[in-house]
């Protein structure tokens, strides 16, 4: 149509206004974290344009450096085992939330979750002076304690929404059946839970892993790499090699994230299915 | 000795009874029905059968052993949920192949007793379906052919033609009887819904307020109700005032006021009326006949129901219209008359 009635001609406006206020908000949220592997490929030691031409040097620098992998590995145990644990932690509570009336489970949850309304650095202060008047070292132990702090917060809520979608009934059908509370874990409830489990381990896992304040007090001499991150930008030298590992982790992370909200969304219909 | 014994079982959950001291025995092979009104406690009845609920006092015994402490897991009940609980990360044939991993079958063995079960519910074939690739029907079928691959001495239905469509429902109910007949089983159904537990059952267990009002087979329980309440539950009737004169060994003789005395049957007053009481008389709409003769009527409204029709008729001295079912009479006043032998008398206190 040539001359569309005015009132769409407005609507198109205000689309297109739309669509520009979108892109103009994700520039700004993406824009500065694009300078990370952009500076990273740059040939020059000084972070400023204009850009002085491509280098892989500064990952082949990360490759050597020991102190480097030392801290990853760190960071892997302590999100590892952070993982496994808040996730473990979380199905116990979250089962116990939505199975069971119990009394008291409202200030429970509030308790559970307030560490997420904590500052980070009281977390770690706090955690610190306890940890020194109960005369427990300082290690990656402690950090990982620390860290349940924060990630339980994060499973719990993860695998409640996932087991508010599930029909109790599945379990009282496989008792029915002739299984015992194990085996209809096992049978049941886990393989329904497998997709909420997955995301759970795969966030607290990228919580652990990114947090630094928590890890900065309790770590005593065992670095992980946000500390050892946090180190290197007192030598100027080495920025463009911290922003060549902070472009890994960035890409490291977005993808655990996407995988974790592909695969919590791939059962959601199915436990449907059996509600 | 019945098969299945409940005796004086109770169960609240904190406020008001449930299941107030009911007793009940149902003999091997029976197709018993639990009927009653939402909240009447049919199903907590039905789920301290199984083991889900414990009862607060009573016992419940199944072939002679008692349940009471026995786990959901080792009683020889297997439950056609509501819900159907279909688990929906297995297909068909796992899903009724659930419950026979304890029986360690060789895969042959497993397969055939999936298969003929299969065919016994009618599902030949769609062993591979996935969970949400099921009809409505089917996932009744499957449900069903589940709980009875374990061969329970007891199968326990909850409402589990509820969710169908009528059409499908009134299939399922024929099906459903017959497999009962064939798999020889004792079936304890819960249903609201009268037509379903009078179609499908032996005997029939009419439940209110947590307390059985009345057992027995559906004809007894249409013919002679033994309270207002289960004459009211089971089909339509109607109620009039009266009075016993007397009880002899054959025939009471009642007074209805402006309906007149009748002589009826003294097997059709309910137990424990005695001369002089003031009852209820009660009679279904398809007893009461148009005649020539009898008490004057008007009738109100009619409605064409095919073979047969259903009317709202007025007698003088009474402001609620009688129901009548039947043909529509000949032009002229109509009269209705109430035969003696169709008349049940009820206890008007209850």
């Amino acid at each position: 149509m040539k001359n569309p009635p005015s009132s769409s001609e407005a609507v198109g406006h205000k689309r297109s206004a739309l669509s520009v206020y979108a892109f103009v908000y994700l520039a700004f949220l993406y824009l500065p974290v694009l300078v990370l592997p952009v500076f990273s490929f740059n040939d020059s030691q000084f972070i400023a344009l204009p850009l002085s031409g491509f280098t892989t040097r500064w990952y082949a620098g990360l490759a050597a450096d020991t102190a480097m992998h030392h801290a990853l590995g760190n960071s892997l145990k302590v999100g590892l085992v952070t993982s496994l644990l808040s996730t473990l932690l979380g199905l116990s509570a979250a089962k116990a939330v939505t199975h069971y009336r119990l009394r008291g489970t409202g200030p429970a949850l509030a308790f559970i979750s307030l560490p997420l309304f904590i500052p980070d650095i009281v977390l770690g202060i706090a955690l610190l002076l306890l940890l020194s008047a109960v005369g427990l070292p300082l290690s990656l132990a402690a950090m990982v304690m620390g860290h349940l702090l924060v990630c339980v917060p994060f499973a719990l809520t993860v695998l409640i929404a996932r087991f508010e979608g599930f029909d109790k009934n599945l379990e009282e059908a496989s008792a029915d059946l002739g299984e015992n509370g194990w085996m209809t874990f096992w049978r049941v409830t886990f393989p329904l839970m497998l997709p909420g489990i997955a995301a759970s381990l795969l966030l607290t896992f990228i919580t652990s892993f990114d947090e630094f304040l928590v890890a900065y007090f309790l770590s005593g001499t065992e670095a992980t790499l946000p500390i050892y991150i946090w180190g290197q930008l007192r030598f100027p030298e080495r920025l463009p090699m911290v922003l060549a590992l902070g472009a890994i982790i960035l890409t490291v992370s977005v993808a655990l994230v996407v995988l974790a909200e592909y695969v919590r969304n791939l059962g959601v219909k199915k436990v449907m299915v059996g509600a | 000795m019945s098969f299945l014994v409940i005796a004086n079982v109770s169960k609240s959950f904190g406020g008001a009874p449930a299941v107030d001291n009911v007793s009940l025995q149902v003999p091997r092979g029976e197709f018993f029905a639990l009927l009653g009104p939402s909240g009447c406690g049919k199903t907590t009845l039905l789920r301290m059968i199984a083991g889900f609920e414990a009862p607060d006092s009573g016992t419940i015994a199944i072939d002679g052993e008692v349940m009471n402490a026995v786990p959901p897991h080792q009683r020889p009940t297997n439950m056609v949920f509501q819900s159907y609980a279909i688990f929906p990360h297995l297909n068909v044939f796992d899903n009724i192949a659930y419950g026979l991993r304890k029986l360690r079958l060789p895969k042959d063995a497993l397969r055939a007793k999936v298969e003929a079960m299969l065919a016994t519910v009618r599902l030949e074939g769609l062993g591979g379906r996935a969970a949400d690739q099921l009809s409505g029907g089917q996932r009744q079928r499957v449900a069903l052919a589940r709980a009875l691959v374990r061969e329970p001495k007891i199968l326990l239905l909850d409402e589990p033609l509820g969710a169908l469509d009528k059409r499908l429902r009134e299939a399922m109910q024929l099906e459903l009887r017959a497999i009962q007949r064939k798999v020889g089983i004792t079936f304890v159904l819960v249903t609201h819904d009268q037509e379903e537990a009078l179609s499908l059952s032996d005997r029939v267990a009419v439940m209110e307020g947590g307390k059985i009002l009345q057992i027995a087979s559906p004809r007894t329980l249409y013919e002679r109700p033994v309270s207002r309440a289960v004459a009211d539950f089971i089909g339509e009737i109607n109620f009039f005032h009266a009075t016993v004169r007397e009880i002899a060994a054959e025939t009471a003789t009642v007074n209805a006021g402006m309906l007149g005395v009748f002589a009826l049957p003294a097997a059709n007053l309910a137990p424990g009326i005695k001369p002089g009481d003031h009852i209820l008389l009660a009679i279904r709409p398809e007893h009461v006949r148009f005649s020539a003769q009898g008490v004057a009527s008007e009738i109100l409204t009619s409605t064409f129901l095919g073979e047969r029709s259903h009317f709202h008729v007025r007698i003088p001295g009474r402001s609620e219209p009688v129901a009548v079912s039947g043909q529509m009479p000949p032009a002229g006043t109509a009269h209705l008359v109430f035969p003696p032998e169709n008349l049940i008398g009820l206890p008007s206190n209850q």
